[in-house]
């Protein structure tokens, strides 16, 4: 479904990607594991047309979207869950997934699917009129997540949805993410939790300073040598 | 009730010239509205997508030499001896015009500086006002330079052969700048309400989020560039037109910097708050002139700017809609329908 091959991403003089190569097929979840500053982050920001890439092919469905944009990206059906700040504060929820549904044009159905979010979220159904700033750091996740399904993607990026959350809400989120896997979306996530992302992928990367160094089933990583003592803490 | 607060607004301003009859009065009413216009379009840029245009001043002063030259007329020699005559062309165009010029040279700004933003939006927007103050300062053949535009025709509305309506009068004037004030009103309403205004306002909140969400950033920054910078430009006509005089002062830093704190004490982001913040700086010194001297005036123009902003760090306009918003039903709007929700 997704083809990068050798792409090359630069901030300044700044090499972040040299080179990665990655295939991800329909419906699979696919894990992109990594320490800080491998570029992992710059790797979605690449895809989702956020970045510029330097020199390599990205390729969805068979087309090139090397030099689209961001907006045409999104038409195109893949979503991109950032890191950090995720949802615009001072919108209310019902405006923040509104807002994911920017590229949409068809009124009926994005009230249907703002609906079917509040069914999975009914935290989010009680807060509708809330502004988003004031949720808690996993209803906030959670609005993310929704706001991301609002764009009807078929290729879902997450860009660590586990970062800054109670262990709880945590188990919660990649439940989440699997039951949208389960539902036929293709996921791609960047995780720091390896074990968790390791556990539940289908196939995983790991990156390491702007290459891929490893690639192979989540369990085949679990077992690696050089992942358990890097990643897994021994 | 709150929707009532803008037409009662209105009716009220509508009556001013009813029952004020001071001519200085009327005047402060006239200059003070021109520039909460001014205000209003510095507020799309600074309050809606969060871009500081410290040159907002120079939007203002071309709309203010373009209406002025059209309804004035020029004879100038370009370089390599093109020379070009314009004849004096009626008011209302220069209106249009001068709108429309300053409409586009906000495009032309925007499209050059948001590729660079924060701090060099702030620096190019500064560069280009002071070029602009150059250009009508040393341009004397066109702009008659330190000597000033001097009898600038006023405003003339009019169809040919039914009749013509002149705002020679201080009361026709007020109207004027009022009508020109609510519609600049609606337009930014509708702009800000539309999904343009969605897409704006999430750009101020979240830029690398707006963008995952497919708003084209440069796109949206660049329509309330030209909106903003032709709502100035407009604003800087009726200025010239009342007037009847302009030199290239209208181009100093100072009007900026009174614009932006009419956004900033009012509130930005809010409709009202530059009409509001508008209001209170424009007349503070016309209120202190009775008891203070000039040197006092500013003093307590300062203070009460300081007062604000450490009291309403966000401005009057949300700190005023906060307390009318009972604490109750902000907190949990709809009690029942979160209710049903709580029992899957």
């Amino acid at each position: 479904m997704l083809h990068i091959n050798g792409l090359v991403c630069r901030y300044g003089k700044v090499e972040a990607l040299k080179g990665v190569t990655l295939s991800i097929g329909q419906g699979q979840l696919v894990a992109l594991i990594g320490a800080n500053g491998a570029g992992k982050s710059t790797t979605l920001r690449a895809i989702s047309g956020i970045l510029p890439s330097a020199a390599g092919r990205i390729t969805f469905d068979g087309h090139d979207i090397t030099k689209c944009s961001a907006r045409e990206i999104l038409s195109k059906g893949i979503a991109h869950c950032p890191e950090g700040r995720r949802v615009f504060p001072d919108m209310t929820v019902d405006e923040n997934l509104d807002m994911g549904a920017y590229l949409r044009t068809d009124r009926r159905e994005i009230a249907a699917d703002r609906e079917r979010i509040f069914g999975m979220f009914p935290r989010l159904a009680e807060r509708r009129h809330q502004v988003a700033g004031t949720l808690s750091g996993g209803e906030q996740q959670m609005l993310a997540i929704g706001r991301a399904i609002m764009s009807k993607p078929r290729l879902m990026m997450f860009d660590e949805p586990s970062l800054g959350l109670a262990p709880n809400i945590v188990e919660q989120v990649f439940s989440i993410i699997d039951s949208i896997r389960k539902s036929g979306t293709t996921v791609l996530m960047v995780e720091q939790n390896a074990y968790s992302a390791l556990e539940m992928c289908d196939y995983a990367y790991l990156l390491e300073t702007g290459s891929i160094v490893l690639s192979g089933s989540g369990k085949d990583l679990i077992d690696d040598e050089h992942v358990r003592s890097a990643y897994l803490g021994g | 009730m709150k929707r009532l607060v803008p037409y009662i607004a209105l009716a009220v301003f509508a009556s001013v010239p009813l029952w004020l009859h001071d001519p200085y009065l009327l005047n402060a009413f006239i200059t003070t509205g021109i520039l909460i216009v001014a205000a209003m379009s510095l507020n799309l840029l600074l309050g809606y997508t969060g871009q500081l245009s410290l040159g907002h001043v120079a939007f203002f002063g071309i709309g203010a030499y373009t209406s002025a030259l059209v309804s004035l007329g020029f004879d100038v020699e370009l370089i390599g001896g093109i020379r070009v005559v314009h004849e004096p062309w009626p008011v209302w165009t220069g209106f249009v015009i001068g709108t429309l010029v300053a409409a586009l040279c906000g495009y032309a700004v925007g499209k050059l500086s948001f590729k660079v933003r924060g701090a060099y939006f702030v620096i190019v927007t500064i560069s280009f006002a002071e070029v602009v103050r150059l250009v009508a300062l040393n341009w004397v053949e066109l702009t008659q330079g330190p000597l000033a535009l001097t009898s600038i025709p006023p405003m003339t509305l009019g169809v040919p052969g039914v009749g013509y309506l002149d705002f020679y009068s201080k009361q026709s004037n007020y109207y004027l700048v009022l009508a020109v004030l609510v519609v600049s009103y609606i337009v930014i309403q509708r702009l800000v309400y539309s999904r343009v205004g969605r897409a704006m306002i999430a750009l101020k909140e979240n830029e690398s989020l707006a963008v995952s969400v497919g708003i084209d950033v440069t796109r949206y920054l660049v329509l309330a560039a030209v909106f903003s910078a032709g709502i100035a430009g407009a604003a800087g006509s009726l200025y010239a037109h009342y007037l009847k005089i302009i030199d290239p002062d209208v181009f100093a830093f100072l009007y900026t910097v009174t614009m932006v704190i009419m956004v900033i004490s009012g509130g930005k982001g809010t409709l009202a708050g530059p009409i509001v913040g508008g209001l209170i700086f424009g007349f503070i010194p016309v209120a202190a002139r009775s008891f203070a001297t000039p040197e006092i005036q500013w003093i307590l123009y300062g203070l009460l700017m300081i007062i604000i902003v450490f009291v309403l760090p966000k401005g009057i306009v949300p700190a005023v809609e906060k307390w009318f918003a009972a604490p109750s039903t902000r907190a949990d709007p709809e009690p029942l329908q979160a209710k049903m929700h709580d029992t899957p």
